[in-house]
């Protein structure tokens, strides 16, 4: 049994449902006109939450039997959960109402969706990382289909309920067979059931691809990709942005911890597999959103080909790779979320905003915002000075370190390819001329966000010391 | 430390050059009336100009040491990544090279550029730092920063403020030079872990790496600086860059930016892999060979004034990679001065095509004929620099492809030969070019009319013209700088004594030893 005090570690989900439960008691009473409220009550339930969470960091312990982890490694993502929900927030409360769907339950739903990610980072158990990857995904589904009356957002939903709960499936039948194996579903004694024993291989490699595919369509790897343009195309935006970056840094948190652990032993073989699927997904990832007409079909491609960047970090699985892997993710959520604040800056309501050529001659209506979104797009394609260069620098570096300079080559070719998608933002909307007015949802939230973003992506980028410390200080309790 | 010296001038010279223009562009983001932009942008790199002088006195010609040397100061302190800055006499001359023709370049794009002025100056200043940051950095990363950041400003300026079809040659310009760029990021990342996990450069010269090895991380120096020279065959993105780049953005690429590329060469690939250097020379120096007469044969076939410049640059710098990879004295030394010298009789012609771009906006040869009789100034400065350009005695240009020549000769007579064939080319294409442009009957009647050039352009050309004199006559003062840090640069390539050719290597499978 465990002490009863442990209630006290989940403190901070315990504030994020809390809230979300009181923000669904309280939408009725707030006037259609006042919901803005309720954001500014979710913004206070995530800054208690990661106050809270920050008093605890400085733990590192097996809270519930091993169910539930408290260590350095979990305290960095959950605040890049919060940091990043926070954005989403503010980036929400212009665009629904923009958008006409301006309904409190949005909150619930998106402080919810954090909680279940929080405690998918922090699961010492495959059950409760489960469990948390359901409460983020059923949140996530109603949220796809938030904007109801629009056909793409109602077949994203659905795209992404079908498709992810048959993904669920198959990771539930993978940890299934590991429990048959193992008798348990701990992830400590997993790995030290498979550290002494040798089961049988080939079920234990059944499990591992299982878990492959489970864990690979939650970060859209290839060639579990599919629903991610049409999802990142129907739900509302700020969504788009919210799953980019949340359900990727989360799911690859519970990725790298659930393989450094459980098949620790196996590394040559989920390493052959990853590697290939890391190839293809920075491949297709990048040749194809050359081809997009559409922003957010576009960035949803990008963030595709990141995912295959970020499980380079995975594959090495060193020290090395284990933070270069926190610190792309980290860097990764600031850059696309502020790009993604852009596309909401541009949307207006209907189709408005999604074309690429919605952006054109954006420097002469609006240069500051066009110069915010030169800085992303650079960051995303990579170069220096700005954060995008830090993070594939590490990665690629982690690739060189582990003897797989190879894999860096492909990858650097990739992101040559990939400045060409990103460049053309920049040229559409610094060479192009205007097409006609340009009027921008803007909003006191939204351009904190943006300018919160951007401070990151280059402060970062020249000052990225910090951030790789504090990364560095947090892997250490990962592997014994 | 004994690797450097210090020459104390009470100040961090190198830092203050690098951070000048920033400040200029804080100010200018205060301004709004495109005037008192320029202005202040000029200002500015006046400043730097000046700024950038004590490293020309204070400079100690006698020793092959780092100068000024600032750091090593932890940027990154995990990775033992830091902030060191430093000149020896090699980038010395490129750093002036550069202080020297930003406020040209400003002076030039006064008139030409007349909208967003205060982007362009200000993608202009962070050029300089950038470029500056390319040749001062002793750290690679720090190196890499400033190289592959640069590209942002270029882009902008080609894809912004450049010609017609601007838009295609910027992308060009950004996708060939990053592919090449990228590769070298790995090339520095795989150094760092075999060199003792270090990135200072002067440190990672001393290492002695596996030869297989060196192979590998010479193709990827190989792809990333001879793009950016651009050697052949990687060259096809610089006629493109260079037509569709407003004047000042031409002027930059043709004079610093193709200059990075030769200065990688000699910066990485000679000291830091002597051997892989001395295997892949025989391909290098056929290369070069070729890109000399076949930069000359296409610039005689150009009809457009800035494309046969271009080729002609892509000649020229065929020169510059022959007089590096010869390996003797005469050779580096005539392909450094060839590398200032480019940069100033090219500059130089640009901004001349840029003169009369701004009058009739039209860059075809057959536009013009015989506009030295409405131009008389113009005529005289068109036919110095081009005379310049052709390598004419008495004049810059002569020196340096004079001692490549030299050079080449000593160890490879057969490429000399046909290297001198692109300095007959040379003065076919210019001449020709010169009396089609300037003699004669004026053929075009608008062209009757046309205003000879005012005192703001003859401020921009006279600075260069006494160079074209000066360094023509009396190259010593160049030569000394060089002389020193060229000699130990030798040293440390020869060190490494003679490898088997490549084709060996290859056969013995030397080369993808290195790769495991």
């Amino acid at each position: 049994m465990f002490p009863m005090t442990d209630i006290w570690l989940i403190l901070p989900e315990i504030m994020l449902i809390v809230y979300a439960c009181a923000i669904l008691v309280l939408e009725p009473f707030v006037s259609s006109s006042q919901k803005g409220i309720l954001a500014y009550f979710s913004l206070a339930a995530l800054a208690l939450a990661g106050f809270t969470s920050f008093r605890l960091s400085h733990l590192d312990y097996a809270a519930f039997s091993g169910m539930y982890l408290l260590d350095p490694y979990s305290s960095f993502f959950k605040f890049l959960l919060y940091i990043a929900a926070a954005l989403v927030v503010l980036l929400s409360m212009n665009y629904l109402k923009v958008q006409k769907i301006n309904i409190g339950e949005y909150y619930a739903f998106l402080l919810i969706a954090t909680a279940g990610m929080t405690v998918m980072v922090s699961g010492g158990d495959l059950i409760t990382i489960y469990l948390g990857l359901e409460l983020t995904s059923i949140c996530f589904y109603v949220l796809a289909g938030f904007r109801r009356y629009e056909e793409r957002s109602i077949e994203a939903s659905a795209k992404y309920f079908v498709l992810g709960s048959f993904s669920s499936g198959v990771l539930l039948y993978g940890i299934s067979i590991l429990y048959g194996l193992a008798g348990t579903t701990n992830l400590k004694d997993l790995s030290a059931f498979f550290a002494v024993s040798s089961p049988n291989s080939s079920a234990l490699i059944v499990a591992m691809v299982l878990l492959i595919v489970g864990f690979g369509f939650k970060v859209s790897a290839v060639p579990f990709h599919m629903w991610t343009p049409d999802v990142y195309e129907g739900a509302p935006t700020p969504i788009t942005a919210f799953l980019s970056v949340s359900s990727k840094a989360a799911s690859f948190a519970v990725f790298l911890r659930v393989f450094l652990s459980v098949f620790n032993g196996a590394q040559q073989d989920w390493q052959a597999i990853l590697i290939v699927v890391s190839v293809a997904t920075m491949g297709l990832g990048n040749l194809v959103a050359v081809a997009q007409e559409n922003i957010k079909r576009m960035l949803a491609y990008s963030s595709i080909a990141h995912a295959g960047y970020a499980m380079i970090g995975l594959i090495v699985g060193d020290k090395l790779g284990i933070y270069s892997l926190m610190l792309y993710l980290m860097i990764y959520s600031f850059m696309n979320l502020g790009a993604f604040g852009i596309v909401i800056l541009l949307q207006r309501g209907g189709m408005s905003g999604e074309s690429i050529n919605d952006f054109s001659g954006l420097s002469k209506k609006h240069p500051f915002y066009a110069l915010l979104m030169l800085v992303f797009m650079f960051s995303l394609a990579g170069l220096p000075p700005t954060a995008g260069f830090v993070a594939k620098f590490y990665v690629f570096m982690a690739a060189v370190n582990a003897h797989l300079a190879w894999l860096a080559v492909v990858g650097v070719i990739f992101s040559a390819i990939s400045a060409y998608f990103y460049l053309r933002i920049v040229m559409v909307m610094y060479m192009k001329e205007p097409a006609g007015e340009m009027k921008l949802a803007a909003s006191p939230a939204l351009s904190i966000a943006l300018l919160v973003a951007v401070a990151v992506v280059v402060l970062v980028g020249v000052f990225p010391g910090p951030l790789i410390d504090y990364a560095q200080t947090a892997i250490l309790s990962l592997r014994q | 430390m004994e690797n450097f010296v210090l020459n104390d001038l009470g100040y961090p010279e190198l830092t203050l050059l690098l951070v000048i223009p920033l400040i200029g562009i804080l100010f200018l983001a205060f301004l709004r009336d495109p005037k008192k932009i320029r202005v202040v942008a000029l200002v500015t790199s006046l400043v730097e100009l000046v700024a950038s002088l004590p490293l020309f006195f204070y400079f100690d010609p006698s020793t092959y040491k780092m100068q000024f040397v600032e750091g090593p100061y932890p940027w990154i302190g995990t990775f033992n990544i830091h902030y060191t800055v430093g000149v020896d006499g090699i980038s010395l001359l490129m750093v002036l090279l550069t202080t020297l023709l930003m406020p040209i370049c400003i002076l030039c794009s006064w008139r030409a550029i007349d909208k967003k002025v205060k982007g362009f100056m200000s993608a202009l200043l962070i050029m300089e730092t950038g470029m500056i940051g390319v040749f001062v950095a002793l750290d690679f990363v720090l190196f890499y920063v400033f190289w592959e950041g640069m590209l942002i400003p270029m882009y902008l300026i080609i894809g912004i403020w450049g010609g017609p079809n601007r838009l295609y040659a910027a992308m060009k310009f950004f996708l060939y030079t990053l592919a090449g760029s990228l590769l070298l990021l790995v090339a520095m990342i795989s150094l760092y872990f075999a060199g003792g996990k270090t990135f200072d450069i002067v440190t990672l010269m001393t290492v002695h790496y596996p030869p297989g090895f060196q192979l590998w991380i010479f193709l990827a120096f190989f792809m990333a600086f001879a793009i950016k020279v651009p050697m052949f065959p990687f060259h096809t993105w610089l006629p493109d860059a260079h037509v569709e780049a407003p004047t000042a953005g031409s002027v930059l690429l043709a004079s610093v930016l193709l200059k990075m590329g030769a200065y990688g060469f000699l910066r990485f690939c000679l000291p830091v892999l002597p051997e892989a250097t001395l295997a892949f020379t025989p391909v290098i120096l056929s290369l070069s060979v070729i890109a000399i007469v076949y930069g000359a044969y296409m610039a005689l076939a150009q009809n457009d004034l800035k494309k046969l410049i271009a080729y002609s640059s892509v000649s020229h710098m065929g020169f510059v990679t022959l007089g590096i990879f010869v390996m003797n004295t005469q050779g580096v030394e005539g392909a450094l001065l060839q590398m200032i010298n480019h940069g100033i009789t090219t500059g130089g012609l640009f901004l001349l095509v840029g003169m009369v771009y701004d009058r009739t906006h039209s860059r075809m040869i057959a536009d013009y004929g015989g506009i030295a009789r409405p131009m008389p100034r113009y005529g005289a400065m068109l036919t110095i620099f081009a005379f310049s350009s052709l390598g004419l005695p008495g004049m810059n240009s002569f020196v340096g492809e004079f001692l490549v020549l030299l050079g080449t000769f000593m160890t490879h007579r057969g490429m000399a030969v046909i290297a001198t064939l692109g300095v007959i080319l040379a003065a076919v294409y210019i001449l020709w070019m010169v009396q089609r442009v300037l003699f004669g009957p004026v053929t075009k009647p608008g062209n009757a009319g046309l205003a000879d050039l005012e005192l703001r352009e003859m401020v921009v050309l006279v600075p260069l013209l006494v160079l074209v004199f000066w360094f023509g006559f009396y190259p010593n003062p160049l030569l000394n700088f060089l002389h020193a840090t060229v000699s130990h640069l030798l040293e440390q390539v020869n060190a490494a004594g003679s490898p088997p050719p490549l084709a060996d290597q290859l056969i013995n499978g030397e080369l993808f030893k290195g790769l495991l």
